[in-house]
This record gives structure tokens, C-alpha cells and sequence, in this order.
């Protein structure tokens, strides 16, 4: 299982927080699993689309590169506007 | 010391808490304390509302202020942070840095609260007359959320 998680208006358009997900066994990238998701369709396919969301693998940023494995927390968001 | 809160805290005692534990060694403490302010691109703002992602923003929060302590030699920091409803007006972010002269502990400070704005995974979101809206990134603090 991975853990997923959404933040701020991504959360928002997709109507969810976080969720538990068997790794797809054709899936070892971040990039991968993006596109994984996509395919559940809209709002799936639009929101992921957008080129300014960040991710972050195991709490740490990460890029689409990333490998993932089972266990490892994968977490899109916004641009951040702290401080 | 890193603090991640929903309620608000005193600047003051957040000093005298830091000055006591310097035994001497500091020359000078420098603090930022952030607001809320009433007005963001024009429009009247009557709320802010503070999201953050628990346990990434706490590391990310550790790893600036580690950074900031290594580069300048600090003698110690605190770094708070509010989140949830917020007001105008109301304290948002608390950074105050001790060294032992003033030039590190001005840099120190400003790197910390700088680096805050693009890396930390806070976002807010605002309430005004035409509905709430998740604020973005001004052009002079970029968001890269890149770690180094």
C-alpha cells in the first residue's frame, strides 16, 4: 500500500484529503503514479495536469522522477504561501 | 525551536524564554514577527485560514532552521508558526535567531523567514466580500519548493 495525500485547492477539487492505495504493479514513478490517477478521469485528469503542483515523497519535495515503493507517503499540493 | 500552532503566542516571553538560555554567549538576538494584513491585491480581506502538512512541515521548519544555524553559527532559534482561523491583525510567524554579533543574526533571521515562504507547506486561504480564494505566490517570493 502507498499513502496519498492532497492539500489546499487540489484537496478541495478532488473532494479528498488522503487515501490508502495498492502500487499498481506497472507503476514505479512518481510521474507514473500521476498518470495512474489521471485515468480515474475528471477531476482527476485536469487537476494532476497542472504543472505547478509540487510533490513530495515521504515528506520530503521530490520530483516526477522519484522512484516510489510500497509503504512511501506520495502528497501533491499548491505552491506554498506561508509566513 | 519549532513550534506549529493554532493558538497565538507572546513575543516578548518567546524572547526572555531565548535571551535566558544564551549564558552569555549572544551579542545580539534578532526577531521577525509576521501579521495579518487587512488588504491582499486590492481586495478587503476579513479572514485567513491556515492549512499546513503535518509532520512535512515540521521537518521542513527543522531543516531551515538547521541550515540557518550551521551557515551562521548561531546560538539558538525559534521558528513558530500559526494555523487554522486568523484574523487581521493577528500574529501569523515568529522567527527570532541569537549569535554572538548582530550582522549573522540579521542575515540569519531574514534567510529563515524567507525560506519559510518557499519551502514550508503552509497555505492560506482568504475570506473576502466576493467569496474565500487560496491565495498564490507574490512574484517577489517565488514558491520552487526546492530543497538546498
Amino acid at each position: 500500500m502507498v499513502q496519498l495525500r492532497y492539500f489546499a485547492s487540489l484537496r478541495e477539487t478532488l473532494g479528498l484529503g488522503d487515501e490508502a492505495i495498492a502500487l499498481p504493479e506497472a507503476v514505479g514513478t512518481v510521474a507514473g503514479l500521476q498518470r495512474w490517477l489521471q485515468e480515474r478521469g475528471e477531476p482527476w485528469r485536469e487537476a494532476l495536469a497542472d504543472d505547478r503542483l509540487l510533490v513530495a515523497v515521504n515528506q520530503q519535495v521530490s520530483d516526477p522522477q522519484a522512484v516510489i515503493n510500497d509503504g512511501d507517503e506520495i502528497a501533491w499540493f499548491p505552491p506554498v504561501t506561508g509566513g | 525551536m519549532i513550534s506549529v500552532q493554532t493558538e497565538d503566542f507572546d513575543p516578548g516571553e518567546e524572547l526572555e524564554r531565548l535571551r535566558s538560555g544564551l549564558a552569555g554567549r549572544a551579542g545580539a538576538v534578532v526577531s521577525f514577527t509576521g501579521l495579518v494584513r487587512d488588504l491582499n491585491q486590492g481586495d478587503a480581506i476579513a479572514r485567513l485560514t491556515l492549512e499546513h502538512y503535518p509532520g512535512m512541515t515540521e521537518k521542513a521548519l527543522a531543516g531551515i532552521e538547521a541550515e540557518a544555524m550551521q551557515r551562521w553559527e548561531l546560538i539558538d532559534s525559534i521558528i513558530i508558526h500559526r494555523v487554522g482561523p486568523l484574523s487581521p491583525n493577528d500574529r501569523i510567524v515568529f522567527v527570532a535567531v541569537a549569535s554572538a554579533h548582530r550582522k549573522a543574526a540579521f542575515r540569519a533571521c531574514e534567510f529563515m523567514i524567507d525560506t519559510l515562504k518557499t519551502r514550508a507547506p503552509f497555505w492560506k486561504k482568504e475570506a473576502t466580500a466576493d467569496g474565500a480564494r487560496w491565495v498564490t505566490p507574490t512574484e517577489d517570493s517565488p514558491s520552487p519548493g526546492q530543497p538546498g
